[in-house]
């Protein structure tokens, strides 16, 4: 958590990339991560495939679907981190939903991020009240960040309940959609993401769904701490595999 | 102090049920959570509710004292007919009430999930009554099972919208529904179609079906004396009409409740969708329930002969009725369902739905007493199912 806090508060205009774990194949998570270290990601939020993905559009859907075809479970996670996790310097965050960390046992789960690293945790399905009540403290004690969402509808309220409750960053969802590609920002998102600045809020945020590419990328950091890429890079994946210089290309594209 | 078998303010039975739903759903369910009791208490809902219910969906239900199928059980058996209500089957209760809720709550768009299509056509109905847009969410399988369905839902004006992930079946068509609901939070109202889903839906759901145990309980009375029969059998699926079936019951523990699960190919086959008997506890769509997943937390992927049953998970009151010992529940397969469904129609004259089928056969199971009342809920009309029947009873 040290480090993600470290880096948010010295760099500006931040570019993290979602990948989701054991995507192309099951050995890729490795090489993703430590080929999107070298091409310059500030943060990456690796994820963990789940049967049943909620708020994720077709693409996260069919990656992940892919990804336990290749055997990627939560176990296997793990040993792929722990033979690395000594190599990446950068912060990592796991990404997924809350019904295979329950399996696998909330405790061990914390202890296994712990153990590797892991700065932060993004568990959509997690809601506030439950984690209050349950979570804070396990994760707190163990040095994890739970990663809290906003949206255009959440009430002011709610927003400094989340504010309160964040230790790292809030995940900025860009508009009301699953994740997935869209096209520029529309006023009513500016308008959006100038009403949060407005709030003067203790973390900063970081604006994720529908950044697929320099343009967007850049017109978000205008706006908010910096932005999460997710679908467009499983979609490189999905088309060019996990080669380390086609990912380095990605991201040189994106910064511009 | 007696167990409670209401949900608490956050929609917990027990350790079941809650809203564990991502930040994008919340303005949305708590919008859902701070109003409905209020909208459906009211006078102008509940005078509404009757009167469609009535005048409309062609209630009560006949509680039809089922003479030569008592013989063969030895015992009274009682059948409450959903099957005869407006679009055949206990569908339509809920569908109505959802919306007159979303009418009140001024929402213009629906969407749906369905598996065997009941619900789809209940909600597609129900929208071309009040003039609202409809979206159906249906997993491609079951459009291909359940094709009349399908053309009946297209008929009403609803847009069917094929699940393509998964089995594409009903866990798939919800996940579809729940996406639809995220990016469409403003005008839509999410008309889910049994109690299940984050809180506060397995309430609501639960609340308006309970017009059928309320009709047992005087039909009961009017024809026996006594308003609780000894049994109260129903399938469960997702659960909406034994939730339905059961309400009024719930703390008259003189009042055996029966649950019947479809257990598929068998319990050990792989092929099932018996949640209680195979699940253990964890999340799916919104809710802390039993549902079936591997060692490593993935939801299985159900089967049932019966579409409307094929669904891995089970609503949360369902969860807390079976670890508190209030209703049992047990499994039934595809083909004591489908000897079942034979047994009625040659009995009585009446077709039931394929998951109607699983309750009839539950009966088989039970050490049933001469002058025991049992009533089993016919939650569905079997006209769907002709295409599976034809193929497994040689109709041809």
């Amino acid at each position: 958590m040290e480090k993600l806090k470290s880096l948010l508060k010295r760099k500006k205009d931040l570019l993290s990339v979602y990948f989701t774990a054991g995507f192309p194949d099951i050995e890729s998570t490795t090489k993703v991560l430590k080929s999107l270290e070298k091409a310059g990601v500030d943060f990456v939020e690796i994820g963990m495939p789940y049967s049943d993905p909620l708020a994720d559009g077709p693409v996260i859907q069919n990656s992940s679907t892919r990804a336990l075809k290749n055997g990627m479970s939560l176990k296997k996670l793990f040993e792929q981190l722990s033979s690395i996790s000594a190599e990446i310097s950068i912060p990592m965050i796991l990404m997924g939903y809350l019904n295979p960390v329950l399996k696998f046992g909330v405790g061990e789960f914390v202890e296994q991020c712990k153990t590797n690293n892991i700065s932060g945790l993004i568990l959509p399905d997690l809601p506030y009240e439950t984690y209050m009540d349950e979570y804070q403290e396990l994760f707190t004690k163990n040095g994890i960040s739970n990663i809290f969402l906003i949206t255009p509808q959440t009430p002011e309220e709610r927003v400094r309940k989340l504010d309160k409750a964040s230790t790292s960053f809030i995940y900025m969802v860009s508009s009301a959609a699953v994740t997935g590609a869209r096209d520029g920002l529309s006023p009513q998102q500016i308008e959006y993401f100038e009403r949060i600045n407005d709030m003067e809020l203790t973390n900063p945020r970081m604006v994720g769904f529908g950044i697929s590419n320099h343009q967007t990328f850049s017109d978000v950091c205008l706006h908010a701490h910096g932005a999460i890429v997710g679908s467009a890079f499983i979609k490189h994946l999905e088309q060019s595999g996990d080669d380390e210089e086609g990912i380095i290309n990605f991201i040189k594209g994106l910064k511009g | 102090m007696s167990t409670s078998f209401q949900p608490d303010e956050r929609g917990f039975y027990g350790p079941f049920g809650g809203a564990y739903i991502p930040e994008m759903l919340i303005p949305n369910i708590e919008n859902l959570r701070n109003n409905y009791l209020r909208i459906i208490n009211s006078e102008s809902f509940r005078k509404d509710f009757k009167n469609l219910l009535e005048d409309y969906a062609g209630r009560p239900s006949p509680l039809y004292h089922a003479g030569r199928l008592s013989e063969h059980y030895g015992c009274n058996i009682w059948l409450k007919r959903e099957d005869l209500n407006h679009t055949g089957s206990h569908k339509i209760n809920n569908t109505i009430g959802q919306i007159l809720l979303a009418n009140e709550m001024g929402k213009k768009r629906i969407i749906a999930e369905t598996g065997a299509g009941q619900h789809g056509v209940a909600t597609a109905t129900v929208c071309a009554l009040m003039g609202l847009d409809c979206i159906v969410y249906m997993g491609e399988t079951d459009m291909e099972r359940q094709a009349p369905n399908v053309a009946r839902m297209k008929m009403l004006g609803a847009d069917v919208r094929p699940a393509m992930s998964g089995s594409r079946t009903l866990k798939d068509a919800t996940n579809e529904a729940l996406r639809d609901w995220i990016a469409n939070p403003l005008d839509t109202f999410y008309l889910i179609g049994s109690v299940v889903g984050p809180h506060p839906y397995p309430d609501l759901v639960a609340r308006l079906q309970s017009v059928i145990s309320g009709e047992i309980q005087w039909q009961m009375r009017n024809k026996t004396g006594n308003s609780n029969p000894d049994y109260v059998v129903a399938c469960v699926g997702g659960g909406s009409n034994a939730a339905g079936s059961f309400y009024h019951f719930l703390n008259e523990p003189d009042v055996k409740l029966i649950g019947a699960e479809a257990s598929g190919e068998g319990l050990t086959s792989g092929k099932t969708a018996a949640s209680i008997a195979m699940g253990e506890t964890g999340v799916i769509h919104g809710s802390m329930t039993y549902l079936m997943q591997t060692d490593d937390g993935q939801i299985t992927e159900p089967y049932s002969i019966s579409a409307g049953l094929d669904y891995p998970g089970i609503g949360p009151l369902h969860s807390w009725l079976s670890k508190t010992g209030r209703a049992k529940y047990l499994s039934v397969t595809d083909q004591e369902a489908l000897d079942a469904a034979l047994l009625l129609t040659r009995k009585e004259g009446i077709i039931p739905a394929l998951e109607s089928a699983h309750a009839l056969a539950a009966l088989d199971q039970l050490e049933l007493k001469s002058e025991e009342n049992v009533v089993v809920t016919v939650s569905g009309r079997g006209d769907k199912d002709m295409k599976t029947y034809m193929e497994r009873f040689n109709l041809k």
